[in-house]
């Protein structure tokens, strides 16, 4: 299924303005609670987004994607704790770290021809290393976490990333707005062919000279660098970290269910898979609450549930049976 | 440390990596002839561990009694998991199998936590103190008959794929899916009757764990990375390679946990897997694919 | 152009090609025969680099390309087909030609004009927005023609293109081929079972039976070499 914008019809460009308008002025009438839940489904839409790039576009089902977030989110939390060195500058080494991580992991697997499902063994594996390691790892206080000095929330100081849930929802914002910006293009560019083409057959498309290898390469470092970004905001907005959690494998399977329930290799599918799942689970969460029943692990049910019924009923996600009735399907 | 101290480390971890096996000899059997990874083998051990549980409290059975009646339902559960919700996905890409089980590994291992909450729950038998000495070896005497059980039900799984009719007949699948077609196989049902098996050998293990460790909801993800990590290590479709992989591993965890730190224990199997998936990805005892 | 040079592959102790030499000039369309596990395709497919000679060379214009990469030997301007199609069934008929194109195309606009272009040629332009997926075989041959077409190669291996086709399809195809190796001067070697294509396009024919070659020459010598009639006996042959 293609999934180039090019070619649609001009009322899904408005459909896709009047979004970034609601999602825009959405803190304005949004109270503590949804402003958080906002910020929830925008950061799931993100990293789903980055995940995407590397299942979506080149083929690679990684279970382990939670070692780009806690990686990302450790390298700049530590540098602001230990030095005081802003996020902004901070991020540089998270991007670093992860595009290093994943280019190893890339490689490994790639040189030493794992895939499918061995791969996704083998991202698990380098995660749940990560997760044991970093317990034991002094610098970054190990298993009794990391903190972050809490800041005064009335105060936004966007340089070192202190302040209201406000700032962070219009950050996650432009993160989630630029990734689909930065997607899209890579889409429709040579790379963004030969990525699908590496996906739909990798000995075809190496007929017709693609280096399947180091298109595969692009695709991973560039999830890795995506998701670290992710980390970043998560450690910030948090402000605190534990390896316990942050490389649990939940983690990385939680980043998955947006796209794939949303539909893997769309561009908008992150978006509505975040969107579906985490707003139905805060509904549900709040019902449930409303009727005096606060279990923990429903909301995650209701997750594997959801994820259940789409795998067997809409195996390419919600998106393209969605996009068919707003009319900004290709013809097939 | 003295010598002793290490070979009753390797003792125990030896005894425990049988269970491993055991559990691993399920998802071995499962991949090997459905060729659908089980990602919910954990999860579903848990289940029986925690049925293990209940029906000690209420009938105050032995565990390595309850095993059969454990791994009976676990059989059923498993045969209705593949005949229902895997049988229409055989030819559906190999993500969207993965994701299937990813869901019913999510559902099963909540549902627990909702059941049985987060706490570790354990079962005290008579034994469960008891210990044997052979030599400078002590070793718990719940392990002994773990690993024994654990020999027992491989030694009857060989016997039954390697004499019974019904045990070729799934080899035959696993060898050659056209072929068993071909000569008339009911291949579904045989697929359902082989994950009902893996099934009711995950089932068995469970009870058996639960002899030896306290169960929490949690452990279910830790068992299906663990089985992982030892059927490709002992060779994916080998059966005496799980049981390898399995004695690997559990003397590895036990040895590792004691020479460094024992929450770092985990590390060494999945050093191990890395390893064994970049230079042997057959594993020791597994054929190299096609 | 191409000089297949004592060739040999063996998997596993089976002998597939054992000391097999062709050579087509510059310009030229050769064809190679054989009954089924011949070893025609796994020939190609050393030639293509999808596998590495245990012996022998391959030499294309004077420079050895044994042992390159599949995408360096397209990069250096050989354009193949498979024996079974391998179409990017989520693409679009114009989107999979694209992904040849860009191999020569500086740009994704300039790939897109290109690509247009051998799809019209090709004859799929009506159905240049559908998935390949929903493609019939014939149009799947074509599109697979397509796509190697579009790397812009000087040197094309067709592994049994027809197959499937009607006669006057067939004749259509021969005739494209016909046109592109006297207008752009395109060489071809092709593997075919449909002898109606091989008599029309070949000037010269290699048999291969057995991983060796049994007969070599003029297409009219060729068929009527006893060595070749005998090895084909029993096979079906389509005239």
């Amino acid at each position: 299924m293609s999934r180039l914008l090019e070619g649609v019809p001009r009322h899904g460009l408005w459909l896709l303005a009047a979004l970034l308008a609601l999602l825009a002025v959405f803190p304005v009438f949004a109270g503590g609670y949804l402003l958080a839940v906002g910020f929830l489904i925008l950061y799931f839409a993100f990293v789903g987004q980055a995940w995407n790039v590397m299942m979506g576009f080149a083929g690679q089902l990684s279970l382990g994607h939670s070692l780009y977030v806690g990686l990302g989110a450790y390298a700049a939390a530590a540098l602001y704790v230990h030095f005081g060195l802003s996020p902004w500058i901070g991020l540089g080494a998270s991007i670093a770290l992860c595009a290093l991580a994943g280019a190893a992991i890339g490689f490994l697997a790639f040189r030493f021809g794992v895939s499918g499902v061995y791969f996704a063994i083998l991202t698990i594996a380098f995660a749940e290393f990560a997760r044991i390691g970093f317990d034991h790892f002094a610098w970054v206080r190990g298993s009794s976490g990391l903190f972050l000095p809490v800041a005064n929330y009335a105060e936004n100081d966007l340089w070192n990333l202190r302040g209201s849930p406000r700032m962070f929802y219009y950050l996650m914002l432009a993160l989630t707005a630029g990734a689909f910006v930065l997607c899209h293009a890579l889409l429709r560019s040579r790379m963004g062919y030969y990525w699908q083409a590496i996906r739909e057959s990798p000995e075809a498309a190496q007929a017709l000279g693609v280096n399947v290898f180091r298109y595969r390469m692009v695709a991973v470092i560039i999830s890795a660098a995506m998701t670290s970004l992710a980390g970043v905001v998560f450690a910030f907005y948090y402000n605190n970290l534990f390896p316990e959690q942050i490389f649990h494998i939940s983690r990385s399977i939680e980043l998955i269910l947006g796209p794939i329930i949303g539909g893997i290799g769309t561009l908008v599918g992150p978006l509505v898979g975040a969107l579906l799942l985490t707003g139905l689970a805060e509904v549900m969460g709040e019902l449930l609450l409303a009727l005096g029943i606060d279990v923990p692990g429903v909301k995650q049910v209701f997750y594997g549930v959801c994820l259940l019924l789409v795998v067997v009923f809409l195996p390419d996600g919600v998106w393209p049976p969605l996009a068919r009735v707003l009319g900004l399907e290709r013809k097939g | 440390m003295p010598v002793e101290i290490y070979l009753n480390v390797a003792a125990s971890g030896l005894l425990t990596g049988l269970v491993y096996g055991l559990m691993a000899l399920g998802l071995s059997v499962i991949f090997g002839v459905v060729r659908v990874v089980n990602f919910a083998h954990g999860e579903m051990m848990t289940l029986a561990m925690y049925l293990t549980l209940v029906l000690f409290s209420a009938l105050k059975l032995d565990p390595l009694i309850l095993l059969v009646p454990i791994a009976a339902v676990l059989f059923v559960f498993g045969y209705l998991l593949q005949a229902g919700l895997i049988n229409p996905f055989i030819n559906r890409p190999e993500h969207s199998q993965f994701m299937l089980l990813v869901a019913v590994a999510l559902v099963l291992v909540n549902v627990q936590l909702i059941v049985f909450g987060p706490d570790a729950r354990g079962i005290r038998t008579a034994y469960s103190y008891d210990s044997f000495q052979l030599g400078p070896l002590i070793v718990d005497a719940s392990k002994v008959y773990a690993a024994g059980a654990a020999l027992v039900v491989a030694a009857a799984l060989f016997a039954f794929f390697r004499w019974t009719l019904l045990g070729k007949s799934i080899r035959a699948c696993a060898d050659n899916y056209q072929g068993a077609l071909v000569v008339g196989l009911d291949v579904k049902r045989l697929y359902a009757l082989t994950f009902g098996i893996g099934s009711a050998c995950v089932g068995a293990a469970g009870a058996m764990l639960m002899a030896v460790i306290d169960v929490t909801p949690t452990i279910g993800p830790a068992y299906t990375l663990l089985a992982f990590v030892i059927v490709i290590t002992g060779g994916l479709g080998s059966m005496p390679g799980a049981l390898l992989g399995g004695l690997l591993i559990g003397l590895t965890e036990a040895l590792g946990g004691v020479l460094f730190t024992p929450s770092a224990k985990s590390m060494f199997a999945f050093g191990l897997l890395v390893l064994v998936l970049l230079f042997r990805p057959q594993g020791i005892l597994g054929r190299k694919a096609a | 152009m191409l000089e297949v040079d004592g060739l040999s592959k063996s998997f596993r102790g089976l002998r597939a090609v054992h000391d097999a030499s062709l050579a087509v000039p510059e310009g030229g369309i050769a064809g190679l025969i054989g009954p089924n596990g011949a070893g025609k395709t796994t020939l190609f497919n050393v030639v293509a680099g999808i596998y590495r000679p245990d012996a022998g060379s391959v030499k294309y214009g004077g420079r050895d390309i044994s042992g390159l990469r599949p995408d360096q030997v397209c990069a250096a301007g050989i354009g193949r087909t498979f024996q079974i199609v391998k179409p990017f069934a989520g693409l679009t008929v114009l989107d999979n030609v694209v992904v040849g194109a860009l191999l020569q195309s500086k740009t994704v606009p300039a790939a897109k004009s290109y690509a247009a272009e051998i799809v019209e040629k090709l004859g799929l332009g009506a159905k240049r927005d559908m998935l390949a997926s929903s493609l019939t075989l014939p149009d799947r041959k074509r599109l697979e023609i397509a796509r190697a077409l579009a790397t812009r190669p000087k040197l094309l291996l067709l592994d049994e293109v027809m197959a499937g086709l009607r006669p006057t399809e067939c004749d259509q195809m021969v005739a494209m081929f016909r046109e592109l190796n006297r207008a752009e001067g395109l060489t071809i070697l092709l593997i075919e079972h449909v002898m109606r294509a091989v008599m029309a396009l070949a000037q010269r024919i290699v048999v291969l039976h057995h991983g060796e070659v049994i007969a070599r020459g003029a297409p009219d010598e060729v068929v009527r070499n006893p060595a070749v009639l005998e090895c084909y006996l029993g096979e079906e042959t389509e005239v």
